[in-house]
């Protein structure tokens, strides 16, 4: 797979303050990718560094093969980029706004065309001859989506694209992305699990400025693999006894009488060896799976890593 | 740069900013001019155009203020320089949008020195050097006001500062007239600004003179891109 973003040791200060510590990354072409952390982590940091906003203290970023630093034009015609706070002029009205970012970004398609197309991508033609100021704020970051999206730019850059919109507004725009992330290479920050859930291929977990986690939303879910629960129709220091040498075993109580619902966990997978182990023992088996890990118990789990290594 | 141009151009005159500019301009020419004509019977576009330079100090923070330090505020900012485009090009979009705007103010004066011509008979040197003078002073305190705007997150701070300097230039002959040191007074001199606008209204074209406004202005708006490169960094 071709890779279009490219994030090599970036590292920020500001002053004393080091608000991103050496992140790398790659994202190929296609990918909708989440940039996920808690507020001041470096998420915005990092976007505005990638969009040529501001200059990192050192370290690359690359797009689509052009370095940010030597040829910052390049970079800037293939990202279109909504930052946390869209960049809008209150006293124009849509269609002005989106023919002024037309214009500033040198664009050569049929400018009437491309602006009706975009404005029809994010459903705003309804509100073009609007003064923006006039707009709700679910509009307005529609408006801010649109100027992103003029020039047809193949990356796109959106820094907390849902903030302050109410759910009905979040939800508008987070299928107004996922459309634009069929044919585009999307990175999106936020600090909303569920939206990246609903939207992302993949997830970068950032915390202190350092990367904390990094892969596809399956695995990160999986990140639990040789934690197992098991429910048997046995007592908890019976199966304790049997099961002690594979690893920690804890009581997660009963659902079903007569019944035990028992966590193991494991360094690799014994789920053969434990079954056997159980059914030489003569206790019934009545269920055993995976534990699957939710977002949320990921995002704490990495970024309580995070904060465990730089402690360090 | 262009849409930069006319961006700008576009927001002095939905806003009351341009409309205030050029009132205030074409109020006190005419003023000038009326009070040249009747009272002191004086047929001269110097004599319009010099005290309109005090009412610079008022009006040029007026239309510079809001250029980089509403961007800046606002955030919109980071349209302008996430596009493909220099910051070079943003600045002179912005100074050429508060110069225009000066220009089509002095456009309407063109009307002064055509009534002078038919009551009287000004010299035409003197009539195109003051205009041309007047125009290469203004550039200059533009130039200044887009500066400190770049400086500042609010316009209210860019404007009080702009008014500050331009006073500054302003009083230059007078501040320094105390130096009795020749050489410093010679230097001291060399910086100011109106000294050589008299030059201009005399109906004299000295080049070096042109070259001092147009290497000032040049100066200040390459330290305006500086300075917002620099912010990048920081």
């Amino acid at each position: 797979m071709e890779t279009v973003i490219e994030i090599k040791d970036l590292v920020k200060k500001y002053g004393e303050n080091e608000a991103v510590k050496g992140i790398s990354f790659e994202i190929n072409r296609g990918e909708v990718v989440g940039f996920l952390g808690p507020n001041g982590a470096g998420k915005s940091t990092t976007m505005n560094i990638l969009t040529g906003y501001i200059s990192s203290t050192s370290g690359e970023a690359k797009v689509c093969g052009y370095s940010i630093l030597e040829n910052p034009n390049e970079v800037k015609k293939r990202i279109g980029y909504l930052p946390e706070q869209p960049p809008l002029y209150f006293d124009m009205t849509v269609y002005e706004y989106l023919s002024f970012v037309y214009d500033l970004k040198g664009v050569q398609e049929d400018k009437e065309k491309h602006i009706e197309e975009v404005m029809a991508t994010v459903d705003i033609g309804k509100v073009a001859g609007r003064l923006i100021k006039n707009l709700s704020k679910g509009y307005k970051q529609r408006v801010g989506l649109a100027q992103a999206l003029i020039g047809s730019p193949e990356v796109l850059v959106l820094d907390e694209p849902t903030v302050g919109l109410d759910p009905g507004q979040i939800i508008e725009i987070r299928s107004v992305i996922k459309k634009l992330g069929e044919k585009r290479t999307i990175i999106l920050s936020t600090h909303i699990l569920q939206e990246v859930a609903a939207i992302c291929d993949r997830v970068i977990i950032i915390n202190n400025g350092k990367i904390a986690a990094m892969d596809t939303l399956e695995n990160l879910s999986g990140v639990g693999k040789g934690e197992y629960l098991i429910r048997v129709r046995s007592s908890f220091s019976n199966i304790k006894d049997i099961l002690g040498n594979f690893g920690r075993v804890e009581n997660m109580g009963h659902t079903e009488s007569g019944t035990v619902d028992v966590k193991i966990t494991t360094d690799t997978d014994k789920r053969a060896d434990i079954v056997k182990t159980l059914a030489g023992s003569g206790v019934d088996v009545l269920m055993l799976r995976p534990v699957e890990h939710t977002l949320e118990e990921v995002f704490i789990k990495a970024t309580g890593l995070a904060e465990t290594e730089a402690s360090e | 740069m262009k849409a930069i141009f006319k961006k700008e151009l576009r927001n002095y005159f939905l806003t009351p900013i341009g409309y205030i500019f050029m009132s205030a301009f074409f109020a006190l020419s005419a003023l000038y001019f009326v009070q040249g004509m009747v009272y002191y019977q004086v047929a001269s576009v110097a004599y319009i155009l010099s005290p309109l330079n005090m009412i610079c100090l008022f009006i040029v923070p007026v239309i510079t203020m809001q250029l980089f330090a509403e961007e800046k505020n606002k955030k919109t900012d980071q349209l302008l320089l996430t596009a493909p485009v220099n910051v070079s090009e943003i600045v002179l979009g912005k100074y050429f949008a508060a110069l225009a705007v000066f220009l089509i103010s002095l456009a309407v004066t063109f009307i002064f020195p055509f009534i002078f011509f038919a009551i009287s008979k000004p010299i035409l040197s003197e009539v195109i050097g003051s205009y041309i003078g007047f125009i290469l002073v203004w550039s200059v305190f533009i130039a200044i006001g887009v500066f400190i705007s770049s400086c500042t997150e609010s316009q209210v701070v860019s404007a009080i500062l702009t008014f500050i300097v331009l006073f500054v230039l302003y009083s230059w002959d007078s501040l320094t007239s105390g130096v009795s040191v020749v050489w410093i007074k010679n230097i001291l001199d060399w910086f100011s600004v109106l000294k050589r606008f008299e030059d201009f209204q005399i109906g004299l074209l000295n080049l070096p003179n042109i070259v001092y406004y147009v290497s000032v202005v040049f100066a200040t708006l390459f330290l305006t891109a500086r300075n917002i490169e620099k912010r990048r960094f920081n």
